[in-house]
C-alpha cells in the first residue's frame, strides 16, 4: 500500500519536478566548485540568504506591496474597461461599429513604446506604472470578451427568448456564460501582460518595487538580489496563472474540455 | 381556460419574404384547439419559417396570424418550441435547464416533468453527458413544464436513430393525449407525420398544397395496411409532382415497407 502510493507519487507528481531540481543541484555544485563566478550567477544558497535578509529587514515587504498594488490597480482599471467595452461592442452592433476600429488602431501601438511619453506625462510616480499596466491589460480583455460574446450560439439566444427570458436574464444565463471560456482566456493572457508590463516599467523608472529592487542591486553588483527578484516575478507569474486555472476549473465545470485539467 | 387546454392557431394569407426571396407566399391554415397537425415538405420550402412565425420570432410580411382569435404581435406567450438541436444550456444542469425562466417554487415541478420523460435520475447531470435522445427528452420536459397551449416542434427527432425516434414519438403522443395542447410538428418523415398527426399538411413553393386528415385509431401501428397505404399515398403525392421521379418514389416506398 505504502509502496504503491510512493510509486504513484513518483510516477505522477514527481516527474515534472525532476529536471528543475536536478538543474538546481548542478548549479549549486558548479558555484561551490568555483566554476561559476558569483558575478555571473550566485549559488542558490546565496540567493536564499539574500531573500532571508531582505525579508527580515522589512525591505522585501515594502517593495512587494508596492508592486502588488500597482499590478492589481492597473489590472482592475484596464481589465474592467476592456471587459465592459467587449461586452458593449459584442452585444450592441452600433457600438461596435462606432468603437471597434478605433480600439483596434490603438491596440496596434505596443503599449511599452509609450513609456517615454508616459514618463513625460506622469513623471515616474505611481500613475505612470498603473497607466501602463491598465493599458496593457485592456486589449487582451477587450478582444477576448468581444470574441466570446460574438460566438455565443444564436440558437441558444433564440431559445432563451422563446422561453420568456428578459434582457437581463438573457445576459446572465446565456451571453455571459457562453462567452466565459473566451473571457477567461483573455484574463489569463492579461495577467501575463500585467506582470510583464510591471517588470519593464519598474526596471526603467521607479524608486520602489521589485523591479527597482533588482536594478538597485545591479548597481551594487548584488547578483543574489537580482536573481531573487527575477524569481519573485516568476513566482507571481505562476501564481497568476494558477488563479486563472482555478477560475477555469470552477466556472467551466460544465465544459468537457475543462473537466480534466 | 385552464392550463392544458390547447390554443387555436389561424394563419390567414400569411407570407414571409427575406429580401426579395419568398420563403412563404400565401399560407392559409386553421389548427383547432388540441389538434395535432404535421407539416411536411422538401428542405427549404419554408417549414421552419412557418413555425418561427407561429412562435412570434418573426413577423409575417403579409397576412396575419391569430392565436385564440387575437392577432399575434411579438412573442407568442402561449407557445413553446422544440428545436431540432435540443438547445440545452451546456452550463446549467439538466434540472436547471428544465426550470429555465420559471419563477417561484419550480423544482418539484421540474422533477415531475423529468419523471414523465423518464429522466428524473439525470436531474443533476450536465447536458453534455447525455445522449441525443436524452437531450431531446430534456428539451421536451422544458417545453412542457410551463403547460404551453401550443407546442411547436421543428424536426425535433430528425437527428435521432430509428429506435430512439420511435420511443420519442410514443412519448410525445402520450403527453399530448394527457395534456391536450395543440401541436404543430414539422417533419420530413412522412411515416412520423402519419404516426402522430390528426392532419398532414404539405407545403410546396410557399403554399399549402395538400391537407390530408389521418383518421386511423390510436395507438397507430406501422405494420397496419391502412397506415402503409396512407404513407404511400402521401409520398406519391409529394414525389409524383415530377413524372420522372414517380419510378423512384415507388422504389423507395417499397424499400420503406421492407425496412419496417
Ligand atoms: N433569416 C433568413 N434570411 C434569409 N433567408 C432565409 C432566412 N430564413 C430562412 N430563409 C430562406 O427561406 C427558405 C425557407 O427556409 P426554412 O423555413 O428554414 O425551410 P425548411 O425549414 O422548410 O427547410 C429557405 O430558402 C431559406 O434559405
Ligand atoms: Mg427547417
Amino acid at each position: 500500500m505504502k509502496l504503491s502510493r510512493w510509486t504513484g507519487w513518483a510516477g505522477g507528481k514527481a516527474v515534472p519536478w525532476a529536471l528543475p531540481i536536478g538543474l538546481l543541484a548542478a548549479w549549486q555544485a558548479a558555484a561551490a566548485a568555483g566554476w561559476l563566478s558569483s558575478r555571473v550567477l550566485p549559488a542558490p544558497t546565496d540567493v536564499i540568504v539574500a531573500a532571508w535578509n531582505l525579508a527580515s529587514n522589512g525591505e522585501l515587504w515594502k517593495h512587494l506591496s508596492v508592486s502588488f498594488w500597482r499590478a492589481l490597480t492597473g489590472f482592475a482599471i484596464g481589465g474592467s474597461i476592456g471587459f465592459l467595452l467587449g461586452l458593449l461592442n459584442g452585444v450592441f452592433r452600433p457600438a461596435e461599429r462606432l468603437l471597434d476600429t478605433s480600439i483596434q488602431m490603438i491596440r496596434n501601438i505596443p503599449h511599452l513604446a509609450l513609456i517615454p511619453l508616459v514618463i513625460l506625462w506622469f513623471g515616474i510616480g505611481e500613475e505612470a506604472k498603473v497607466f501602463l499596466v491598465a493599458l496593457g491589460v485592456l486589449f487582451p480583455m477587450y478582444v477576448n470578451t468581444l470574441h466570446g460574446i460574438r460566438n455565443v450560439d444564436a440558437g441558444l439566444l433564440e431559445m432563451g427568448r422563446v422561453y420568456g427570458l428578459g434582457p437581463w436574464q438573457l445576459f446572465w444565463r446565456i451571453w455571459l456564460p457562453g462567452a466565459l471560456p473566451s473571457i477567461l482566456v483573455g484574463l489569463r493572457y492579461a495577467l501575463g501582460i500585467m506582470w510583464l508590463t510591471l517588470i519593464v516599467a519598474e526596471t526603467i523608472a521607479a524608486d520602489r518595487g521589485i523591479g527597482y529592487l533588482a536594478m538597485n542591486a545591479r548597481e551594487f553588483m548584488q547578483t543574489d538580489v537580482v536573481v531573487f527578484s527575477i524569481l519573485l516575478y516568476a513566482l507571481f507569474g505562476k501564481l497568476a496563472d494558477s488563479i486563472a486555472r482555478f477560475l477555469e476549473r470552477r466556472w467551466l465545470r460544465w465544459n468537457v474540455n475543462y473537466q480534466h485539467i | 381556460m385552464g392550463p392544458g387546454r390547447g390554443a387555436e392557431l389561424i394563419l390567414e394569407q400569411v407570407g414571409k419574404q427575406f429580401g426579395d426571396k419568398h420563403a412563404l407566399r400565401r399560407v392559409n391554415l386553421v389548427v383547432k384547439r388540441g389538434e395535432f397537425v404535421a407539416i411536411i415538405g422538401r428542405s427549404g420550402c419554408g417549414k421552419s419559417t412557418l413555425l418561427r412565425l407561429a412562435a412570434g420570432l418573426e413577423e409575417p410580411t403579409s397576412g396575419r396570424i391569430l392565436v385564440d382569435g387575437e392577432e399575434l404581435r411579438g412573442l407568442n406567450e402561449k407557445a413553446r418550441v422544440m428545436f431540432q438541436d435540443a438547445r440545452l444550456l451546456p452550463w446549467r444542469r439538466v434540472m436547471d435547464n428544465v426550470g429555465l425562466g420559471l419563477k417561484g417554487e419550480w423544482e418539484p415541478k421540474a422533477l415531475e416533468v423529468l419523471e414523465q420523460v423518464g429522466l428524473a435520475d439525470r436531474a443533476d447531470d450536465w447536458p453534455t453527458v447525455l445522449s441525443g435522445g436524452q437531450r431531446q427528452r430534456v428539451a421536451l420536459a422544458r417545453a412542457l413544464i410551463s403547460h404551453p397551449q401550443l407546442l411547436l416542434l421543428d424536426e425535433p427527432l430528425g437527428a435521432l436513430d430509428a429506435l430512439t425516434r420511435i420511443d420519442m414519438q410514443r412519448l410525445i403522443e402520450r403527453l399530448w393525449l394527457e395534456q391536450k395542447f395543440t401541436a404543430l410538428l414539422v417533419t420530413h418523415d412522412v411515416d412520423e407525420a402519419v404516426m402522430l398527426a390528426d392532419r398532414v399538411i404539405l407545403i410546396e413553393d410557399g403554399v399549402c398544397t395538400l391537407d390530408v386528415p389521418v383518421r386511423l385509431p390510436r395507438p397507430r401501428q406501422r405494420g397496419d395496411a391502412a397506415f402503409a397505404d396512407l404513407v404511400d399515398t402521401i409520398l406519391r403525392r409529394i414525389l409524383g409532382t415530377k413524372p420522372e421521379e414517380r419510378a423512384i418514389a415507388s422504389v423507395s416506398i417499397g424499400e420503406k415497407r421492407r425496412a419496417l
